[in-house]
């Protein structure tokens, strides 16, 4: 379902980037990249507003004529960003919330693990296999 | 379900093992060490506690989840009091501090209570600084077993 799946650090570092296929990598980063400066304004907006209540997942990005972008960030500052192919229209705003869920599960588990140092890069089977999951769902 | 007096014992023999007596290590290194300890529990431990919770307002709305969820969820208790400056300077006070409440109410222990504080500050900068709030936290004791901990956030 999801063509590319990425994990950003509190300092806007790269701390995981998946996609399903390798040779687009490069175009992806260039789109997750950019999503990084919608995200901060959703939250900058986010902490203006008050009364609601502030969920941490943020919706829709942006939509570019190919993929739609999704992103989610934590309250320690982890942002977590999705992209999926625009074709792909029976997607769900619960299905793409579920995926979020996974993800942070997933990473809260690596940040658990005593021989993970916070802001190094996610080499974790476990968390490459919750993430492939994510990717190909079908 | 574990007891809860598994964390009391667990934390009172981490103290006796840091602190050799026969080691050379000064004082102040083995207080850092111990400190060291409860700021990476805190860090992870935050990054769990989070997972479901909504987006924080601002800094007194993450100091208040440290005193109510985070306190309930080491101590199985709240902090008793809040006191704030407007300025970047918390004090959290605990009436009955869990850690201390096995010790002597005399004034025999006190120059010993900083080493049971040493975690727990630690454990309250690492949950702030994950939740990106860069802090000093210090903790007095004036009369067992309440005491009293200084959070001093530092803005750039």
């Amino acid at each position: 379902m999801a063509v590319a799946v990425a994990v950003i650090g509190k300092e806007n570092s790269p701390l995981y980037v998946r996609t399903v296929n390798p040779s687009s990598e490069l175009k992806f980063m260039y789109t997750i990249h950019a999503s990084l400066d919608v995200v901060e304004e959703k939250v900058i907006v986010g902490k203006k507003s008050s009364g609601e209540l502030r969920e941490l997942y943020l919706g829709l990005l942006y939509p570019t004529e190919d993929y739609k972008v999704y992103g989610y960030v934590t309250n320690t500052r982890i942002k977590f960003i999705i992209i999926v192919e625009s074709s792909y229209t029976t997607l769900r705003d619960n299905d793409i919330r579920q995926m979020f869920r996974k993800l942070h599960n997933a990473y809260s588990d690596v940040v658990c693990n005593p021989f993970y140092v916070p802001g190094d890069t996610i080499c974790s089977k476990q968390f490459e296999s919750s993430v492939k999951g994510i990717l190909i769902q079908e | 379900m574990a007891d809860d007096i598994l964390f009391d014992l667990l934390h009172m023999e981490m103290i006796v093992s840091v602190f050799q007596p026969d080691s050379n290590d000064c004082k102040k290194s083995t207080m850092s060490k111990l400190e060291q300890i409860g700021f990476y529990t805190g860090y992870r431990l935050v990054e769990r506690l989070t997972k479901d919770w909504p987006r924080f307002k601002d800094e007194l709305d993450t100091m208040k989840f440290i005193c109510k969820e985070l306190w309930l969820w080491m101590y199985k208790k709240q902090i008793d009091n809040l006191r704030t400056n407007h300025q970047g300077v918390y004090v959290l006070q605990d009436n009955s501090f869990r850690f201390l409440t096995q010790l002597s109410q005399s004034k025999q222990y006190v120059e010993s209570t900083c080493k049971y504080l040493a975690f727990s500050c630690g454990v309250i900068r690492g949950a702030l600084s994950n939740l990106d709030i860069k802090c000093v936290v210090t903790a007095e004791v004036s009369s067992p077993p309440a005491c009293k901990f200084q959070v001093q956030v530092q803005r750039i």
